[in-house]
């Protein structure tokens, strides 16, 4: 039981990530049913500047969770300015371009980003200091999971939990919402649509940086491919959970966790892709559109 | 208080606006009246900047506005009911109309004009928290209209409001519109297929065809032309 636990918070944790880039993919598609594949990217550039920020305040004596702190918001912020920048540049000029050439941009935005952080860092993997505090649980808790893993849950699903926030309840949250659901008639009642659109970038590269920070610092080491793995399941993830639906790519990214950690806790770490994407299949067949995706919309 | 002047607007290679000059006096009901196809909703969509004119000039209230962005046209006064209602599906009929107040920060005035608009469509009223989606077709026109006033606009445009609608709820739906003209003075410009009703309740009309203007005239003289007996009202 205790095992199953185990496997099961592990698996919770994995999927928190997932989910938190899934989110990403999924309020870019829902507003302009574009699938960025650089977004995967945006994380991994994230996980760097982490990297890069730390290494330089470790020399100049900063410790412990001021670090961590410090280098994460200066990732966000850097990664808030590649999503912004890669909007402008890869996709707005082809706003009204057959739909084939935004994804066509989306993919070589990713193996540009890929091959320039290969070339200006290494191809090898670099170690990622351990910027996630450690602590003392109490026992009952204490062997099922370890300190980062609970740091890992508790900042995704704040996140998460202030994304939901915004997205009901603030002007650009609602703006978001109109925009996602009639372009047109945004822009009919004075939402500036491009603006939205920005700020969707904006907001997802945030998500993904933050996921950056939080892996790079459990897994312990980092290179350029990095953001290819974790975009393909993240986007499985959104593609599970319904893609569009912000809900759907929560439950996808758990969903996918959960089984992946359950496969390698049973079977072998080897099979679990295989089952991560087996599951996918499966609830593609018996629910076309994902978990919580909607059937299309007709339009009155 | 809008003019147009000499406006062509295109998709692409395909020209919808030949040049179109008409004009909407303060106060007044004004009614655009055409075929499928002439160029009606492309003249409100060129006026609300969603399709800008290539050639031409729109002047609202004496200043150019065919090239500024259509928010900036929303702030300056000019809100649209547009054709085919879109609704926002997923929202709640109070969450329509908030939408519609979207340019306005004075958030206790825009729960007054909620106040306002269900009064004006007791419908409106009881169904707040329903999903526009699930609205009737006449609920739906309804929460539209009401969604455009939440701009406190100066100029209302409406894009074929009695389509695909029952004739007891056109009735209404065009009362409310005189209504609003007669009690707050509010401008309107309204686009119709349905020629009759139009014209009863508008002062000027004018006719387009094929992206050109051929009419223009007080309402009732248009109602008794036999152009347009025979285009638009059957006989
Ligand atoms: N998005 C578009 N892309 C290309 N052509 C368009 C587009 N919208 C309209 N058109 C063309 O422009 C012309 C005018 O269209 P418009 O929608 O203004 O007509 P309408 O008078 O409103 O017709 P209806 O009564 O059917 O609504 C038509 O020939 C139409 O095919
Ligand atoms: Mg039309």
């Amino acid at each position: 039981m205790d095992y199953f636990l185990e496997l099961c918070l592990g698996g919770l944790t994995r999927g928190s990530i997932y989910a938190l880039i899934a989110l990403g993919y999924t309020m870019v598609y829902g507003i302009i049913q574009l699938i960025n594949f650089a977004h995967g990217e945006i994380y991994m550039i994230a996980a760097f500047i982490a990297l890069i920020v730390s290494a330089i305040l470790t020399i100049n004596g900063f410790t412990g969770v001021s670090i961590l702190i410090i280098a994460a918001v200066i990732a966000i912020l850097y990664a808030a300015a590649y999503g912004y920048t890669l909007e402008r540049v890869a996709y707005r000029p082809l706003r009204n371009a057959p739909r084939l050439s935004p994804l066509i941009s989306a993919i070589g935005m990713s193996l540009f980003l890929q091959n320039y952080v290969l070339l200006a860092q290494t191809p090898d993997f670099l170690p990622f200091p351990e910027l996630l505090p450690e602590f003392e649980f109490m026992d009952p808790v204490a062997h099922l999971i370890g300190s980062a893993e609970l740091v890992i849950l508790v900042v995704t699903t704040v996140t998460m939990l202030g994304l939901t926030f915004l997205i009901r309840s603030t002007r650009l949250g609602k703006a978001m919402r109109a925009t996602q659901q009639d372009m047109t008639m945004a822009r009919l009642v004075g939402i500036n649509v491009d603006r939205v659109i920005s700020l969707t970038f904006v907001l997802g590269s945030v998500l993904a940086a933050i996921g950056g920070v939080l892996v790079g610092s459990y897994m312990g080491q980092i290179n350029f491919f990095i953001g290819f793995m974790a975009g393909v399941k993240a986007f499985t993830a959104a593609v599970l959970g319904g893609i569009g639906s912000i809900p759907g790519a929560v439950l996808g990214g758990v969903v996918l966790g959960l089984t992946e950690a359950l496969a390698a806790g049973y079977i072998s770490s080897a099979y679990e892709d295989v089952f991560a994407f087996g599951v996918l299949i499966l609830i593609l067949v018996l629910r076309p559109n994902g978990l919580l995706g909607r059937t299309v919309r007709t339009k009155v | 208080m809008l003019e147009l002047r000499n406006v062509s607007t295109f998709y692409g290679p395909i020209q919808a606006l030949k040049g179109i000059s008409l004009s909407v006096a303060t106060g007044e009901i004004v009614t655009l009246i055409g075929a499928n196809g002439a160029g009606k909703s492309t003249t409100l969509l060129s006026i609300s900047g969603v399709a800008p004119p290539k050639r031409g000039e729109i002047l609202f209230e004496g200043s150019p506005i065919h090239t500024l962005p259509a928010e900036k046209i929303v702030s300056l006064g000019v809100a649209q009911v547009p054709e085919g209602r879109r609704i926002f599906p997923q929202m709640s009929v109070r969450e329509n109309l908030e939408m519609g107040a979207y340019l306005r920060r004075d958030n206790a005035g825009v729960a007054r004009d909620v106040e306002k608009v269900c009064e004006l469509f007791p419908v409106l009223a009881q169904r707040r928290q329903q999903l526009g989606g699930t609205l009737s077709g006449g609920e739906q026109q309804m929460l539209a209209i009401g969604r455009a006033l939440m701009a406190r606009p100066r100029l209302l445009l409406l894009d074929e409001p009695s389509l695909g609608l029952a004739p007891l709820v056109i009735r209404q739906i065009f009362a409310t519109l005189q209504q609003l003209n007669r009690e707050e003075g509010m401008t309107i410009f309204l686009i119709e297929q349905n020629a009759h009703q139009a014209l009863k309740i508008a002062h000027r009309g004018y006719v387009i065809e094929n992206g050109v203007l051929t009419l223009s005239d007080k309402a009732q003289t248009l109602l008794d032309h036999p152009d347009v007996r025979r285009a638009y009202l059957g006989g």
